[in-house]
């Protein structure tokens, strides 16, 4: 080992979800504990994007071993670095551990979490620093631009396209190449690109990981694109909310510009690029490509209607693509590597990998990324370590607040556009929640429901009032006061706000009650004959009681009960006044967490 | 026959209007809300008219028109922190502080806010207070984080 150059680094995740648990103050007393202990000429200490295993953070990677520690504390920092010292043992006691096993996995490649993914769009995402520009060139960053402006025409760049069966990544799954080419043909210099990245479905959180991991790979992309279809402006529309993405892609931006990989001469040719950030207002209706371009434009975020379609006319009336945010990952290394390379993975009608959340009650719950056409039952068993706490699995929810709900039989559809239209769902933003038996179907479209209502921009009468009448129904079913009459009536307004309204948001928005009531009927016929809720979800429906055998008389619920409705002295068990509980469940979690005795309350239909 | 505007002014007139909203967001930033002599100064500088700014800034849920609270509470009502029982927080603050959505406390101390996916479902339900992020809440630990907040100095 050299003296003068480190041989071991230290890679503390620093996104938005890791930073929240102290990240920095790791990083600051690891770079301390190295310092104090001498190692300051082998050991640096570094930080990276997200890796996707967010429920793990704070994470911290050492390399090259590939040593991943998980759930790392302030106070564990002095011995990661003690570990390092020559002749030291990994620290065991962070290493993740299997979820059903126990057993201990101290490298990362090992970990069934990433063992079954295949990353291409997020390649390097938690590997570089990315506010260094010379990590991502060190793995073949800005090398697809080259080749391009370097060596190939627009045309040839949109075949390459054309040849690796790329389709846009925001959910409909337009070939990719269809648009640009379109957008190459229109006449006029003056032509511009966007990178969506208004993330704002619930429950998907992949674009703000990509954005904030690996921001160099995006613009890459985005400059592909505009050297592609001729324009020389871009945009990164970035939501609102996520302050860290947009501050990372402004420093990327920066040094792109101090390399001379944007600006007026890119690469040192005649190609002519700019890029700038636009935050938007944090909308979901945004992300709609015509509600985005209004949103740029200084307007309400409303849709406009297609054709025109952007890519001839679009932000001020001119040939215009937007293209989702792992749509333009994607592209670089279809570029530098070649479209065939791209096509051989995932399957023949939906080339590539797709960028999945996987949120809800799984063991392993973050951003992956597998090939096309992976069964979800892989994604859910193998990827996401299952169900916890020995549940059963009841749906799974695909593509966000507006995607379809599959039930447990039909888990081994593979996951590409194709294969999950036909089960009735969409790819959508590929956000996955999985959801087990504690999950009441009436209350997840309800909730799905209530949060497109509330984004709806009101342009169309279908989507504005009808949606709200839907969430009206599905709370008279939810609160025990539903006919069976209803479900007829909910089916049927659902189909005239899916075939009535303009964009996707109110195309989409039904689906997940009329997917509920197409696989879970029997459990919406609880609701609205028995007037029981069997998952214990839907408030009106339950009660709560305690068992006085498990009942240690704590005290516990006795102090957060807001309506002072339990009762009783200490050692004693407690009682519970029916007609005082506002059933907010403040007693069942303290009793679940804090209380001696654990668990003595409980949820009864 | 129309007048066409000449290619330049159009240009600088959609320039302008382009940074209506990033203005507005700055703005909010470093003032904590949108006054009404705020959105008389930007219609000023951008040339568009005050009603017109107030139509566009509704319409996004990120704007304010009043002054937050010395802290700020922002719950995630995202799908997993829905399910993870977010909405228990909001229900806990209409009880104990007399808050909901949108109000800040008379005494300016608390303000209240219920905002859409953080992107942070992994560590749902997720709570913001004051820029902060903290994840894996339930109803207890989360009133112990508000009350947290309270002023000693103050006499309640």
């Amino acid at each position: 080992m050299s003296a003068a150059s480190p041989t071991t680094r230290i890679l503390v995740c620093e996104s938005t979800a890791c930073a929240s648990s102290k990240a920095a103050e790791i990083r600051a007393g690891l770079e301390a504990a190295v310092g104090r202990l001498n190692l300051a000429d082998r050991v640096e200490v570094g930080f990276t994007g997200c890796h996707g295993f967010c429920q793990k953070g704070p994470i911290v990677v050492v390399e090259p071993e590939g040593i991943f520690y998980c759930q790392v504390k302030p106070g564990d920092a002095e011995d990661i670095a003690a570990s390092l010292r020559p002749g030291g043992e990994p620290v065991k006691r962070l290493f993740y551990r299997h979820p059903v096993t126990k057993e201990a996995v101290p490298r990362y490649e090992d970990i069934v979490f990433y063992k079954n993914q295949h990353r291409l769009i997020l390649r390097n995402c938690g590997v570089v620093n990315p506010e260094r520009i010379e990590d991502a060139e060190e793995r073949g960053g800005y090398g697809g631009l080259k080749k391009a402006v370097t060596s190939m025409t627009p045309e040839q760049v949109v075949n390459e396209v054309k040849r690796s069966g790329l389709r846009g990544r925001g959910g409909a799954g337009f070939p990719t190449w269809i648009k640009w080419d379109l957008c190459r043909r229109q006449p006029g210099d003056e032509k511009y690109v966007i990178c969506n990245a208004n993330e704002s479905s619930p429950g998907a959180f992949m674009d703000r990981s990509l954005l904030e991991a690996d921001p160099h790979s995006v613009i890459e992309g985005l400059a592909l694109l505009g050297y592609a279809v001729g324009a020389s402006r871009g945009f990164i529309y970035c939501r609102a909310e996520y302050s860290l993405a947009a501050k990372r892609a402004q420093a990327a931006l920066d040094q792109a510009y101090g390399k001379g990989h944007l600006g007026a001469r890119v690469m040192g040719t005649g190609f002519a690029f700019d890029v700038e950030i636009f935050q938007g207002g944090g909308t979901f209706v945004s992300g709609e490509e015509t509600a985005l371009l209004s949103s740029l434009e200084g307007a309400r975020s409303m849709p406009r209607s297609r054709p025109p379609f952007p890519a001839t006319s679009g932000l001020w009336g001119k040939p215009t693509i937007v293209d989702n945010i792992k749509t333009l990952a994607s592209v670089p290394p279809i570029v530098s590597r070649g479209g065939a390379w791209f096509a051989s993975v995932g399957t023949e009608k939906s080339p590539g990998t797709v960028v999945v959340s996987l949120t809800g009650k799984v063991a392993n719950s973050g951003v992956a990324e597998v090939p096309m056409g992976t069964a979800l039952s892989k994604l859910i068993y193998e990827v996401g370590g299952g169900i916890p706490n020995k549940k059963g699995l009841k749906a799974v929810q695909i593509g966000g607040p507006s995607g379809g709900f599959l039930p447990g039989g039909k888990i081994e559809t593979p996951l590409d556009f194709d294969s999950l239209a036909e089960a009735g769902g969409i790819m959508g933003s590929s956000g996955i929640m999985v959801m087990d038996e504690e999950t009441c179907m009436v209350d997840a479209a309800r909730t799905f429901l209530t949060f497109v209502q509330g984004e709806s921009c009101g342009k169309c009468v279908a989507c504005r009032v009808g949606t709200r009448h839907m969430v009206g129904l599905l709370d008279k079913i939810a609160t025990g006061q539903g006919t069976e009459e209803d479900l007829g009536k909910l089916e049927r307004l659902g189909e005239i706000v899916r075939n009535s309204s303009l964009c996707g948001l109110g195309q989409t928005a039904p689906i997940p009650a009329l997917t509920a009531l197409r696989y879970f009927r029997s459990e919406f016929i609880a609701h609205v004959i028995d007037k029981r809720c069997p998952a214990t979800v839907c408030r009106e429906l339950v009660t709560f009681r305690i068992i006085p055998d498990r009942c240690t008389g704590c005290q516990m619920c006795v102090k957060v009960c807001p309506t002072k409705a339990i009762s009783g002295p200490r050692s004693q068990p407690h009682n519970l006044d029916q007609s005082k509980c506002i059933k907010c469940r403040s007693c069942y979690e303290v009793c679940k967490f804090d209380a001696v005795a654990g668990e003595a309350i409980i949820i009864v239909s | 026959m129309a007048v066409s505007m000449p290619e330049t002014v159009r240009q600088r007139s959609r320039e302008r209007r382009k940074s209506l909203l990033p203005l507005l967001k700055r703005t909010q930033e470093t003032e904590g809300y949108l006054s009404r002599e705020t959105v008389r100064r930007i219609s000023r500088e951008l040339r568009v008219s005050e009603n017109e700014i107030y139509g566009v800034a509704s319409f996004y849920p990120q704007f304010r028109f009043a002054p937050p609270g010395r802290h700020h509470i922002q719950v995630c009502l995202g799908n997993a922190c829905h399910v993870g029982g977010a909405p228990n927080f909001m229900e806990a603050m209409k009880i104990e502080r007399n808050l909901v959505h949108g109000q800040t406390t008379p005494d300016h101390e608390l303000s209240l806010e219920g905002v859409g996916c953080l992107g942070c479902c992994a560590m749902s339900p997720v709570v913001v207070v004051d820029n902060e992020v903290h994840g894996r809440m339930n109803r207890v630990t989360f009133m112990r984080l508000v009350e947290s907040l309270d002023d000693p100095e103050k006499p309640s």
